[in-house]
């Protein structure tokens, strides 16, 4: 076979093939969804006092962009909602936490009720909506104050959809 | 605990800023796809292969802060950017700059002991990876890095 043509078609596939998966990533990230099993997770755990509605658990590592964004949307949804705390921990200073849950990316986020079992969980940067109206859900209906789809200050709301 | 929200420290050799890496990385996977079309037996795709890992040695040894690449986004696209919003750690870009040297050594000694599959499956992942950075901002570095600390820490 022709070399150029050989090599035009390694090419395509790889550029193809890599396209696929990246837009399938992103296109299932970031969703809510139950987790697999029942996780339970204390305030010993955290090491400090769950909120007494819900609490929107984080982890992150320390190089990682969306796990900044994330925070950004954690943080911004638990200070509008009263009684929702945004807890947000290093994986490597809490390994055993980690593995118990089975967090195997960054930013991985977990939303809590009041009793700290895990009603949603996320693997990538969760859609602010999607954690406000899990929130309503979990809570009992009452949605926090700034659920109307006001911006917060640096909330890019573009960049959902990315 | 995890970082706080970026402390905006001046770019330097230990934070940079992030679009300068997917700059490179679009560089890197435009000069790849020049490799692999070309072929294991082309004298240009053998100057072009060559130049791309030294980049690669540079990024992996120096850190993205010197890199050539970098140096380029620099001086022709920063200036009409402005700005960094926020600088990301060097230490992921530069693993991955580590990861594209090894797969290019790999792709050119296939290219040098005649076994063209060698080179062509090293070139079309190191093609993969830079791709997938510069196109849609997919840091595998990132994610490899954290699945060695969680063996790593299991170990200890």
């Amino acid at each position: 076979m022709n070399t150029t043509v050989l090599g035009a078609v390694a090419v395509l596939i790889v550029l193809a093939i890599a396209s696929a998966w990246a837009l399938r990533m992103r296109s299932q990230a970031g969703r809510l969804r139950q987790p697999r099993s029942v996780l339970e997770i204390t305030s010993d755990d955290v090491g400090r006092p769950l909120g007494e509605r819900a609490t929107l658990l984080q982890f992150s590592s320390a190089y990682c962009q969306p796990c900044q964004a994330s925070r950004i949307v954690l943080r911004d949804v638990a200070a509008a909602a009263p009684g929702v705390a945004h807890v947000d921990l290093d994986v490597r200073s809490n390994m055993g936490l980690v593995r118990r849950l089975g967090v195997t990316r960054t930013p991985t986020v977990f939303i809590l009720d009041a009793a700290g079992v895990a009603q949603q969980e996320a693997s990538d940067v969760p859609r602010k909506a999607d954690v406000v109206s899990a929130l309503g859900r979990i809570s009992g209906g009452a949605h926090p104050s700034g659920a109307r789809g006001e911006a917060g200050p640096g909330i890019d709301h573009a960049s959902w959809a990315s | 605990m995890a970082t706080p929200a970026n402390a905006m420290t001046r770019p330097g050799p230990a934070h940079v800023d992030p679009r300068g890496s997917r700059f490179g990385a679009a560089v890197t996977t435009v000069l790849l796809i020049a490799i692999i079309i070309l072929g294991p037996r082309s004298l240009v795709a053998a100057l072009l292969l060559a130049i791309q890992t030294v980049a690669f040695a540079i990024g992996t040894v120096l850190g993205p802060a010197v890199h050539p690449y970098g140096w380029l986004y620099r001086r022709l696209l920063r200036p009409r950017l402005g700005p960094p919003a926020e600088l990301e750690d060097a230490a992921p870009p530069r693993f991955a700059q580590g990861v594209g040297l090894v797969f290019a050594v790999v792709g050119g000694l296939g290219a040098i002991t005649g076994l063209a599959a060698v080179f062509y499956v090293a070139l079309c992942f190191a093609l993969a990876a830079a791709f997938l950075n510069a196109a849609f901002g997919v840091c595998l570095g990132c994610q490899v890095y954290l699945i060695i600390q969680r063996l790593t820490s299991r170990a200890g």
